[in-house]
């Protein structure tokens, strides 16, 4: 996959954006502006789109995003709409929403990406910032709009291949090099060194909670197909055992003479049960994935750091 | 860039010419020792790259390029938090300044930070001129007491300066009154978050290409330990050379040093061992459980597609 470019005025528009209007577990959202360029992707500005309150209802985020552009383009600025970002809470963006956010941008564009800014793991010393996009298989069910187990097995699609990440590179221009030496000579705001915080259990407890609340939902969904599958095989006995009573009866009537019962649509009287939509199930698994992925990176740096603190105080005593 | 219908033609008011040398050079230099009457002015990263990127994106012809400052302003200081540029032409006598544009731009962003307000202008380029008054006039009619920003992307002095001015009435009263630009400090702040996406940022400096990847979990923990242990070996070798003579000793330094070795915690051998166990078993477990899903989730996968 080929990565893509992001420039730094970008990156800090989306750190500023969540940082003054997303606190809590709010998800603040924004488009993204760039161009391709030889088909690679180049990100060079974006814009945020503001948050939904219940007093704006008459609030027309297509205009928003119109005039935004029409008002960009006087400026120059690229105003190709290449994909959003949004920010994510502890890593829990795997849903309906954005699936279907995403559909629709790709749709239109084939290189669009969605971004997501974790600003907790931000927060812990290191810029998170990932990039996703629909995988090709799943943008053709997209399309099909059809979501049963049949079609998902005939397409092969396990949670893993939902989302393809896009690794992301950072390019900036020599005038913003200039004004980052600048930055660095004259800032004089102190390092903090959340990296080599040892603290690891706060974080671990939300994370546990909300895998816990996945795994939860995906065993209900896990034991809604079991009793769909149960329901099948009755229906398919109970039509056997009907065709076989059927066919006993008319042996017997044709051994008595009498003319045989008519033949009844059997499909009309035992109707399939709903299959359950395997969608949710699928995301429901990609989302539990993507929670562990990020437990085990947090552990790992977390032991990597024990280890650290532990040769330092056995060096001390 | 066509006029646009709503530009107004700003009347030229008399103002004193700061185009000569010798005052520009007497006003910088005023820059570098005059105790500064005005607000403090806060600037976060955004902005200027905000700035810089306007000012590569400029028209064929224009030199400079002038925009609107967003933020927040309290009676001691004004932090600068947005910024977005305004189309404007410029030429011998006059300025043209798209106003609407401005305006509506304004109502944009008020939609989704309702707390900036407009609290200046900048441009790029290493002078005031007089067509800056007539804009800074415009900008004063918006905001109470704007300030000025100065952003020299022309790099005259080999750096970029950054300069924020406040104006104020001068002259005689009565008979030709002017307008003075006089300078404030500026200071960079940052949000937590923001000074570590600078630091990745900066990082880009170094790649001849310009770019840089995000980079994994550990690589990380070991650039932070690395960057730690850099400092440490400054300070010791310091201290070497301040026992050895070479270098005065510095109370101050001497009482930070004080402060830094005491905040090592004591803690006996025993205690440790059992805090990092219980740590190492907490983080563990986590990973165990963390497989464990995943190996469920995969099974449960393969299961249905029979």
């Amino acid at each position: 996959n080929l990565p893509f470019f992001i420039t730094c005025l970008v990156v800090l528009k989306i750190i500023k954006h969540y940082q003054e209007e997303g606190q809590g577990s709010e998800v603040v959202q924004g488009v993204l502006l760039g161009l391709v360029v030889e088909d690679r992707l180049e990100i060079t500005n974006c814009f945020p789109f503001p948050q939904h309150t219940e007093d704006d209802v008459d609030f027309d985020e297509v205009q928003y995003q119109m005039e935004m552009m029409r008002s960009l383009r006087h400026v120059n600025i690229d105003h190709l709409h290449v994909g959003w970002y949004q920010s994510t809470y502890y890593g829990s963006f795997v849903s309906r929403a954005l699936l279907d956010s995403q559909f629709s941008y790709q749709h239109a564009i084939e290189e669009s990406v969605v971004l997501i800014y974790d600003p907790i793991k931000t927060a812990q010393g290191s810029l998170c910032l990932k990039a996703y996009r629909l995988t090709p298989k799943l943008m053709e069910i997209c399309k099909e709009k059809d979501f049963s187990p049949e079609a998902l097995k005939k397409a092969c699609i396990g949670y893993e291949h939902m989302l393809e990440e896009v690794p992301i590179v950072i390019k900036n221009s020599h005038l913003i090099n200039v004004l980052l030496l600048d930055l660095q000579e004259k800032s004089t705001v102190a390092d903090k060194h959340e990296l080599l915080n040892l603290s690891s259990s706060n974080h671990l407890e939300k994370s546990l909670q909300l895998l816990m609340d996945r795994v939860d939902g995906m065993s209900q969904e896990i034991v809604k197909y079991n009793t769909y599958c149960r329901n099948l095989t009755k229906q398919q006995q109970q039509k056997q055992q009907y065709l076989q009573r059927r066919q006993q009866e008319n042996t017997q009537r044709q051994s008595r003479g009498e003319p045989p019962l008519p033949e009844e649509d059997i499909n009309k009287m035992f109707k399939p049960p709903q299959a359950p939509p395997r969608m949710d199930t699928l995301l429901i698994a990609g989302q539990v994935n993507n929670y562990c992925q990020n437990i085990k990176a947090f552990t790992s740096q977390n032991l990597g750091k024990l280890f650290m603190a532990e040769a330092l105080q056995g060096h001390s005593s | 860039m066509c006029c646009c219908p709503a530009t107004a033609r700003i009347p030229w008011r008399p103002a004193l010419s700061f185009s000569s040398s010798p005052f520009v050079i007497f006003l910088h230099f005023l820059y570098k020792i005059m105790a500064v009457h005005g607000p403090l002015v806060k600037i976060h990263p955004v902005v200027l790259a905000s700035i810089v990127d306007s000012y590569e994106r400029r028209n064929e012809g224009a030199s400079r390029v002038i925009g609107t400052l967003l933020g927040t302003a309290d009676k001691h200081s004004v932090e600068v938090t947005n910024c977005f540029s305004v189309p404007h032409n410029e030429s011998e006598d006059e300025v043209a300044v798209d106003m609407e544009f401005a305006k509506n731009m304004y109502e944009l962003h008020k939609k989704v930070s309702p707390s900036e307000v407009i609290i200046g202008w900048y441009a790029t380029g290493y002078d005031i001129t007089e067509h800056s008054v007539l804009i800074h006039e415009y900008y004063s009619r918006e905001a109470p007491n704007p300030i000025h920003m100065t952003v020299d992307t022309a790099l005259q002095s080999n750096k970029m300066n950054i300069r924020a001015y406040v104006s104020s009435q001068m002259g005689v009263p009565g008979k030709t009154v002017g307008v003075m630009f006089t300078p404030l400090t500026i200071k960079y702040i940052y949000y937590d978050t923001e000074r570590i996406g600078v630091d990745l940022l900066q990082r880009t400096r170094a790649s001849p290409s310009r770019t840089n990847g995000l980079t994994t979990d550990l690589a990380q923990v070991a650039s932070a330990a690395g960057r730690v242990q850099e400092m440490l070996s400054t300070m010791l070798s310091y201290i070497e050379d301040v026992l050895s003579g070479k270098v005065m000793a510095d109370n101050s330094v001497g009482r930070y040093l004080m402060d830094l070795v005491n905040k090592v915690p004591k803690i006996t051998a025993e205690d440790f061992e059992s805090m990092l166990n219980s740590n190492i078993n907490d983080l563990l477990m986590v990973t165990y459980l963390a497989n464990l899903t995943q190996a469920q989730i995969a099974l449960n996968e393969k299961l249905v597609v029979l």
